[in-house]
C-alpha cells in the first residue's frame, strides 16, 4: 500500500515537471501560435476561479453568484499596489498623480533584485486574496442566512455594487476612476535570463491555490461541508456549526477568487472595472456546470474548452458572414433541419423515459413507441421550423446574416440549455479524474448498482 | 439531583395559537432507558426538537447534566399570545443552536432518515466525528492534524465494527436498506460520543424481525456505550421490552409516567392512545 502510493507521488511529479518543462518550450520557441498561448495562459486563472465557485457551489451547496465582485477586489488590490511610482503621475493623470505613493514590487526589486519582485509578487497576491476574503467575511454576516436563490441574487447585487463603488470619482486617486490601471507588474516580467515564463507562471501560481483547495476539501473541514450540502439539518444535529462552517467556505472561497482576480489582472496587464460584469460570474458559472458540480478536475478541464471556444475555435462566430451561394445556404439549411430534429428526438425520448408516451410491446417482443398527445406540440413546432427551413433554401430572396458580433455568447447560452436538459452531471459529474483509472471501492458500487 | 441526565421543567412550546407542548415536566436518570409515547400529533418530536435546540421552547427550561443548557420565557410577540402556564416563572434567554447541544454530549436520529446521500457509510460516521476536532482550519488543511485524524478513523472502525457495518463500509449510505439506514444513523450519532441518545421512531418503517433486532440492539448499546437512552416509538412490543419508565404524551400534555406495566393498566392511557384489544 505504502509502496503504491509513493510510486504514484512520483508519477505525479513526474508529470507536473514534465508538464512545466513543455510550456517553458512553447513560452520560448518561436512558431507557436499566440492563441495556444492565450487559452493556456487564461484557461490556468479561469481554473481557479471555477475551482473557487465549485468550492462554495458544489461542495457547500451555498449558490453564490458574487465571483466576479471578488475577482474585481482583487484585481484592483493587486495592481494598485505594484503600479512603479514613476509610471503612477501618467496613469493617474486624471486624479493629480493618484493618492498611492509606493509599489511593493518596485520597492522590492529595488532592493533584492529578481528574486525580490517575486516576493513582492506573491505577497500583492496575498494581499489580494485577502483584501476579497475581508469583504467576503463582512458581506457573509448579513447575506449568508439566505438561501438557494435568494443568496445567489443578494451576492450579485453586492459584486454589481462593488463594481459601482470602484468607478467612483471620489476613490480616483486609488481606484483611478473608470480609467485603465496599466503598466504593474504582469506575468511578461517573470524571466530567467533571456527565458520567458509568461505562461509558466499562471500555472504554478494557480496550481498551488488548487492543490490547496484539493487539500481543504478531503480535510475534515471539507467533508463537513460535503455534510452541509447534503443536509443541513442533519449536519447542524451532529454539531456541525453552520454559520461557522458556511462562513469559512465562503471566505476561502472569496480569498482564491481574489487571487484568481489579481492573475488575471497579471494577464491582461490593466484593468478595468468594466471587466468584472455579471458576464464574466455567467462565464464562470458555465465553466462549474459544464464541468460537473461537485468536480475538481471537472472544473479544470471545462476551464480550458471554455476559453479555448470563446477565445480561438469558435471566434469564428463572431465574424459577420451572410450566406451567398445556394449551396452555402443547403449545406446550412440541413446541419440547422438535424439540430432541430436532433432536439425533437431527444425531447421525445425524455418523454418515453418518464413514462409520458405509451410504449406497447409487439408480437415479436420488440418494443414500439406509440404516438400520444404529448408529441404533438414538439411535433408541429419542428416541422414548422422544417417547413421554414425549406422555404429558406428555395427563396431567392432570403439571406441570412448567419454569424455576426455576439452570436458566440447565443451558441455558449444553447450549450448550457442543453447540458442542464439532458446531461445535468457535466463532463465528470461529481468524480475527479483519478476516479476514472484507478477504481475506486465507492464507484464501483455505485456502478453496479445501476 | 445530580443523578439526573436530563430534566425538562415546565417546558411549553406555542406555535402561533396552538401550544403543541403544553407544561412538560420530564426527568430521566443516568442508564435508564425512557419513552415517550402518545398519538399522531400529541407533539412527541415537537419536544424533542426542544431538547436538542431546533426550536426554542416558549416557556420553561432544559437542564443537562445538571446545567441548565435551555431556558426561555415568552418574550416579544409570544407576551400577549402565550396561553400555557408559569408565565413570569423564568427570566433568562438561553437558546443555543443544535450544534452547540451536539457538542455537550447529546445526540439524536430523525423520524425520516436523514444521512448525508452522497457519502459512504464510514464517511457519514467520520464526519460526525467533526464536531470533536480541535485542529484548525490551517492545521487540518496541511495535514498537521494527522494523529487527530488516524485516531478518529480508528474510532469509527471500531464503530463499525462494533455495530456490524464494516461489510458496507464503503457503499452510499442511501443504497443500503432500511434497517441497516437506521442502523448507520444510530452509529452516526454515537460517533459524536454522547452520554444521551435521542432516538426518533428508530423502528418506523421496519418489520418485526427488523424491529426484534433493533430492540436488542438499542439495550446492547446502551451497556456497550454506556448510554441514556429517551426515544419515541409506535411499536409497543419495543417499548414495552426495552423501557425502564414511559411517559405519555396526549394534546401535548403529560397524562401519565411509569413502568410498562404502570402504564398498560392506566386507564387514561388505554382510553388516549393504546386502545382496548380486540381479542379481550
Amino acid at each position: 500500500m505504502k509502496k503504491n502510493n509513493s510510486r504514484r507521488t512520483l508519477i505525479a511529479a513526474g508529470l507536473i515537471v514534465a508538464m512545466l518543462a513543455l510550456l517553458l518550450v512553447l513560452d520560448n520557441v518561436p512558431g507557436v501560435p499566440p492563441m495556444l498561448l492565450t487559452v493556456l495562459r487564461k484557461g490556468a486563472i479561469y481554473a481557479l476561479v471555477a475551482v473557487s465557485m465549485n468550492l462554495l457551489n458544489g461542495f457547500t451547496g451555498l449558490f453564490s453568484l458574487g465571483q466576479a465582485g471578488f475577482m474585481l477586489l482583487g484585481a484592483y488590490t493587486y495592481s494598485v499596489l505594484t503600479i512603479p511610482v514613476e509610471n503612477q503621475t501618467a496613469i493617474y493623470q486624471q486624479y493629480a498623480g493618484g493618492g498611492v505613493h509606493f509599489s511593493i514590487t518596485e520597492s522590492l526589486s529595488n532592493a533584492m533584485g529578481g528574486f525580490g519582485t517575486l516576493l513582492g509578487v506573491i505577497i500583492c497576491l496575498l494581499l489580494a486574496g485577502i483584501m476579497a476574503a475581508i469583504f467576503a467575511y463582512l458581506i457573509g454576516l448579513p447575506v449568508l442566512r439566505l438561501k438557494s436563490d435568494y443568496l445567489a441574487i443578494a451576492t450579485l447585487g453586492f459584486a454589481e455594487i462593488l463594481r459601482a463603488v470602484v468607478q467612483y470619482a471620489k476613490l480616483g486617486p486609488i481606484t483611478n476612476g473608470s480609467n485603465l490601471l496599466y503598466g504593474f507588474t504582469s506575468f511578461d516580467s517573470f524571466r530567467i535570463g533571456s527565458l520567458k515564463l509568461s505562461t509558466v507562471m499562471p500555472f504554478i501560481f494557480s496550481g498551488l491555490c488548487i492543490a490547496v483547495v484539493v487539500l481543504l476539501i478531503n480535510s475534515t473541514y471539507g467533508r463537513a461541508f460535503k455534510a452541509i450540502r447534503d443536509d443541513e439539518v442533519a449536519a447542524e444535529a451532529m454539531g456541525i456549526n453552520l454559520a461557522k462552517h458556511k462562513r469559512m467556505s465562503f471566505v476561502i472561497s472569496s480569498f482564491f477568487a481574489g487571487i484568481s482576480g489579481a492573475l488575471l489582472a497579471m494577464y491582461q496587464a490593466s484593468v478595468q472595472a468594466t471587466t468584472f460584469k455579471a458576464a464574466m460570474t455567467y462565464e464562470i458559472l458555465l465553466i462549474v456546470v459544464i464541468g460537473g458540480i461537485g468536480s475538481i478536475s471537472g472544473s479544470i478541464i471545462a476551464s480550458f474548452l471554455f476559453v479555448g471556444c470563446s477565445e480561438w475555435w469558435l471566434r469564428f462566430l463572431d465574424n459577420e458572414t451572410t450566406l451567398k451561394s445556394f449551396n452555402a445556404k443547403l449545406i446550412f439549411a440541413i446541419i440547422f433541419g438535424l439540430i432541430v430534429l436532433g432536439i425533437l428526438v431527444l425531447t421525445l425520448w425524455r418523454q418515453v423515459k418518464t413514462g409520458k408516451l405509451p410504449v406497447a410491446t409487439a408480437p415479436g417482443g420488440k418494443r414500439k413507441v406509440l404516438f400520444g398527445r404529448s408529441a404533438v406540440g414538439p411535433s408541429l413546432l419542428a416541422l414548422a421550423v422544417l417547413a421554414w427551413d425549406v422555404y429558406f433554401v428555395i427563396s431567392p430572396k432570403l439571406k441570412l446574416p448567419l454569424m455576426r458580433s455576439g452570436f458566440r455568447m447565443v451558441v455558449f447560452s444553447v450549450v448550457i440549455m442543453v447540458m442542464v436538459l439532458f446531461f445535468r452531471e457535466g463532463i465528470m459529474g461529481d468524480k475527479e479524474l483519478p476516479d476514472l483509472f484507478g477504481k475506486r471501492p465507492k464507484n464501483a458500487k455505485k456502478e453496479a448498482a445501476k | 439531583m445530580s443523578s439526573n441526565v436530563l430534566k425538562i421543567e415546565n417546558a411549553t412550546m406555542q406555535f402561533g395559537g396552538v401550544v403543541a407542548v403544553d407544561n412538560m415536566n420530564l426527568e430521566i436518570n443516568q442508564g435508564e432507558i425512557v419513552s415517550l409515547i402518545g398519538p399522531n400529533g400529541a407533539g412527541k418530536t415537537t419536544a424533542f426538537n426542544v431538547i436538542t435546540g431546533v426550536y426554542a421552547p416558549t416557556n420553561g427550561k432544559v437542564d443537562f447534566n445538571g446545567q441548565t443548557i435551555i431556558e426561555n420565557h415568552p418574550h416579544g410577540k409570544m407576551k400577549k399570545l402565550y396561553k400555557g402556564q408559569n408565565d413570569g416563572m423564568y427570566s433568562r434567554i438561553l437558546e443555543p443552536t443544535p450544534d452547540k447541544i451536539t457538542k455537550l454530549g447529546m445526540a439524536r436520529t430523525f423520524q425520516n432518515i436523514r444521512l448525508w446521500k452522497s457519502q459512504t457509510v464510514f464517511e457519514n460516521i467520520l464526519i460526525a466525528k467533526h464536531c470533536r476536532v480541535t485542529a484548525g482550519l490551517f492545521a487540518a488543511t496541511f495535514r498537521a492534524n494527522r494523529a487527530e485524524e488516524n485516531r478518529q478513523r480508528e474510532e469509527c472502525e471500531q464503530l463499525l465494527e462494533v455495530l456490524g457495518l464494516q461489510d458496507v463500509r464503503n457503499d452510499l449510505a442511501t443504497s443500503l436498506p432500511y434497517g441497516q439506514q437506521r442502523r448507520v444513523e444510530i452509529a452516526r450519532a454515537l460517533a459524536t460520543e454522547p452520554s444521551l441518545l435521542l432516538l426518533d421512531e428508530p423502528a418506523a418503517g421496519m418489520n418485526p424481525q427488523e424491529t426484534d433486532e433493533l430492540t436488542s440492539f438499542i439495550g446492547r448499546i446502551r451497556n456497550d456505550f454506556k448510554l441514556t437512552v429517551f426515544l419515541i416509538e409506535h411499536h409497543m412490543d419495543l417499548v414495552m421490552d426495552i423501557s425502564d419508565r414511559i411517559y405519555v404524551l396526549d394534546f401535548g400534555k403529560l397524562i401519565a409516567d411509569g413502568t410498562p406495566s404502570e402504564i398498560q393498566n392506566n386507564q387514561r392511557v388505554v382510553d388516549a392512545y393504546l386502545g382496548v384489544s380486540n381479542d379481550a
